[in-house]
């Protein structure tokens, strides 16, 4: 029975974690910007907050606290060159951001390299994850609606015109894009407090395109949409287990197999996410 | 010296065959098919059974793979972007879809063929050393070098003389424009994906015969590689892409050889960054990079 | 006010799509720019709106050199435009749009409204009045809420103009305004510009409306090949050889 509760608890944990991360993603898709950086600022996050944790020893909250702001600090000087690439240019430099970062890790003694660091103490506890969540989230909700997010729409919808409204459409990008890294970082943070461990393996390419599926899936129309698509992408492997079991898939694989063919019916048929399915919309003023 | 020549006109002349079908697709489509890489692991892996498991002479296996690796390009056009054909933000949506694509290929390959790396058994290809000039290198090598090297070239006769290879210019220069004048754009495009998934798959099974080591995840990091050769050659330019694969081979072993193993993979990082904030458009590319 | 263009040139590649241009533009004004397709006046636009940069002459808002600015600095100096081919925010609703346009003249700190204070609220009200009554100028009051795209030609073109005068301009740029408009919304849009300009902005307005542009401009530039071609009072030019000339080599 215990091991049953065990279980959930950390499909839940994962849940929440996921949120964050495709809550992430969408801090720079809301104004247009497909960043793949993100699982390289969850690895500079999530190390920094081990570091901190088992060589200083410092409390919870100043850990989680590093593990937003080192991220964000990094996204600075790599914001203002990047940002001012075109789409799908942009997406290749944090492409390379993400292996670069990765690559660091792996080659860095003071952290085990490939090995990463272990024996992490679990100070993360399911209600810190949802609060840190429930704070994203409300961050977010509060962004759409106010004058920033409009701007944020209007960059998304056509820059140019966004520029000359007098946006300063770079100063945008670069806040989404410090936002991002921090949530990425928090996620990050949180994750290695539960896990136990880091290790460069679980930051990899693989990683943000799992964020971004997410995002994608859940919707990027409402500010929760990603959370939606995490918990959803998240549960359904687990709830499909004994089928893709029966169906003779190894595990692995099969969850692999329906994030992709997810991913693929949602942007051929459902480009906006499983928002759009509830019939939500935007709210029309 | 020579034999770190060598060894980066080996290494580079898989990068340059990657990346021109790469960049083969962007130039026509201005979208960046993520599954490239994914389609390079299918080609090896078809390559591996046709051998390992068929018992076919590797001189069969190899035109049966990339023909294969042709085909599955087929389907990607038709399954992950032709849909997409339209829409207003095609390039990103795009460029998602083919994530998608990719990783089914992916869950595929492991399904399939397990995590672990696999092997061609001993004695697919002849174990033979071969001297150049100062330098020497296995007949695998040098095998490896002419069939990029002859792929590229075939390419380039297609792109420049054929019919096709007029339709294929005509569609990357403007779509709109090719259609008008009577082109089939649908089709012309499906013909770049074959070529471009063709080669890509002949790159995998050429590297997969050379590092003898084949796994679902072993298109990752030629991908990144090959998203740095095709940012320095400039994206949609062919010839950028032989150029800059053959660069950053060379670039890579004797950074290698300076600096130890580790900065192996870090080397085309250096060079994606520094191309990108220094001339975006690299070496003979001309899309449009920053905004206006 | 004065907005001055002093020998303006952009050169692509080989082709000089202006070739040193100079005229002002004074406060009050409604200034037109004419010529045939492809002469250089959505090009011109773009150089004083800042998404091009010149490659030869200045240009100067009150003495002030903007011809190296970013875009969203001229913009916050007062001037604002609308586009040939219309750049409305398609997904989003005219009064969004219109909202959008007020960036400049907003106070509205995100952490006023991160804190949920009851000023956020009233300033966000306060900015969707000024959005509806902006739409009213135009007549679109009734379409406040339709998303952009579902708008007609016409009716996003006038959204456009109210978009840019939310920013309550004192330069404001109008790229072929009544292009695609029946006689009755064209002259509503004349009689708009009459006001915007009586309220002491001044309009630069790209029009191939032959008519319109004598009837509404206190004075009018020429170009053909990117050159200024003619200057002066719609009377002056429309007696003028080169311009006729110009002209007819079209078909007007």
């Amino acid at each position: 029975m215990r091991d049953l509760l065990l279980a959930y608890q950390s499909l839940i944990a994962f849940v929440g974690i996921n949120g964050l991360l495709a809550l992430s993603v969408y801090a720079t898709l809301s104004c247009g910007q497909l960043s793949l950086a993100n699982a390289g600022f969850m690895a500079v996050g999530a190390y920094a907050a081990a570091l901190l944790t088992v060589k200083a020893q410092a409390p919870f909250i100043v850990v989680l606290a590093a593990s937003a702001l080192a991220p964000a600090i990094i996204a600075v000087p790599l914001g203002l060159p990047v940002l001012r690439l075109r789409g799908v240019f942009l997406a290749i430099a944090t492409i390379g951001f993400g292996e670069v970062v990765r690559l660091f890790f792996v080659n860095w003694d003071y952290t085990n390299g490939a090995l990463g660091l272990v024996a992490i103490p679990q100070r993360t506890a399911l209600w810190t994850i949802f609060l840190a969540l429930a704070l994203a989230l409300f961050v977010l909700a509060r962004i759409r609606g106010s004058r920033f997010g409009y701007a944020l729409e209007a960059i998304r919808e056509d820059e140019t015109a966004a520029r000359t409204m007098g946006i300063d459409t770079t100063g945008h990008k670069l806040a989404m894009f410090v936002l991002g890294a921090a949530l990425a970082g928090l996620a990050g943070g949180l994750e290695a407090h539960f896990t136990f461990m880091v290790a460069p393996g679980g930051y990899g390419f693989g990683r943000v395109v799992e964020m971004l599926v997410q995002a994608v899936v859940g919707g990027t129309a409402a500010f929760f949409g990603p959370v939606l698509g995490a918990a959803f992408l998240t549960a359904l492997p687990e709830v499909l287990r004994e089928v893709g079991a029966r169906l003779g898939f190894a595990p692995g694989p099969f969850r692999l197999f329906l994030n992709g063919a997810i991913l693929l019916l949602v942007v051929l048929f459902l480009p906006n996410g499983l928002v759009s399915l509830a019939g939500l919309r935007r709210r029309k003023k | 010296m020579g034999q770190q020549a060598l060894n980066g006109v080996f290494v580079g002349s898989i990068y340059a065959l990657f990346a021109v079908g790469y960049t083969l697709v962007f130039g026509v489509l201005d979208i960046l098919n993520l599954a490239h890489a994914a389609v390079f692991m299918l080609a090896a892996f078809s390559a591996l059974a046709l051998v390992a498991d068929a018992h076919l002479p590797l001189w069969m296996a190899l035109p049966l793979a990339v023909l294969a690796a042709g085909l599955i390009g087929l389907l990607l056009e038709r399954l992950a972007f032709r849909p997409l054909r339209g829409r207003a933000d095609s390039n990103i949506s795009g460029l998602i879809s083919s994530l998608a694509m990719a990783t089914v290929f992916e869950a595929i390959a492991l399904q399939l063929f397990g995590p672990d790396v696999s092997r061609f058994p001993l004695g697919t290809f002849p174990d033979r050393l071969i001297r150049v000039g100062t330098a020497s290198a296995s007949l695998l090598q040098l095998c490896i070098i002419g069939i990029s090297v002859l792929l590229m070239a075939l390419l380039t006769f297609l792109l420049a003389r054929t019919r096709l290879g007029r339709r294929l210019r005509a569609v990357a220069e403007s779509p709109r424009a090719a259609r008008i004048l009577g082109v089939n754009v649908d089709r012309t495009i499906a013909a770049a994906f074959f070529l471009s998934s063709a080669l890509g798959g002949a790159a995998g099974v050429l590297f997969g015969l050379a590092f003898n080591s084949i796994s679902p995840d072993v298109g990752r990091s030629v991908e990144l590689k090959g998203l740095a050769v095709i940012i320095l050659g400039g994206m949609g330019s062919i010839p950028g892409a032989v150029v800059a694969g053959f660069a950053l081979g060379l670039i890579e072993v004797f950074t290698v050889a300076r600096f130890g193993s580790s900065l192996r993979d870090a080397v085309s990082f250096a060079v994606l960054f520094v191309v990108l904030l220094a001339r975006p458009r690299g070496l003979f590319g001309q899309a449009a990079v920053r905004e206006a | 006010m004065t907005l001055a263009l002093d020998g303006v040139e952009r050169a692509f590649g080989g082709v000089r799509a202006v070739d040193g241009a100079s005229f002002t533009l004074v406060k009050g004004e409604v200034h037109g720019l004419i010529g045939p397709n492809g002469a250089g006046k959505t090009t011109l636009l773009n150089l004083i709106s800042g998404l091009l940069q010149p490659t030869g002459g200045k240009i100067e808002l009150d003495g002030r050199r903007i011809d190296r600015m970013a875009p969203h600095r001229i913009a916050a100096l007062g001037i604002a435009r609308t586009y040939q081919n219309i750049r409305l925010f398609s997904g989003i609703s005219a009064a969004d749009n219109v909202v959008v346009g007020q960036h400049l003249r907003r106070r509205a700190p995100l952490w006023r409204r991160l804190l949920v204070l009851p000023s956020a609220r009233a300033e966000e009200n306060a900015a969707r009045e000024r959005a509806r009554a902006g739409l009213a100028r135009v007549g679109l009051e009734a379409r406040a809420g339709e998303r952009a795209v579902n708008l007609s030609y016409g009716e996003q073109r006038r959204v456009e103009i109210a978009r840019a005068l939310a920013s309550e301009p004192r330069v404001l740029l109008l790229d072929e305004p009544t292009a695609g408009m029946n006689r009755s919304e064209a002259a509503a849009v004349a009689q708009l510009v009459r006001e915007v300009a009586r309220e002491g902005r001044a309009v630069l307005l790209i029009e191939h409306n032959v008519r319109l542009v004598m009837e509404l401009c206190d004075r009018i530039t020429v170009l053909n090949f990117g050159k200024v071609i003619a200057r002066g009072t719609p009377a002056e030019v429309g007696k003028d050889p080169a311009v006729i000339a110009a002209y007819l080599g079209e078909g007007a």
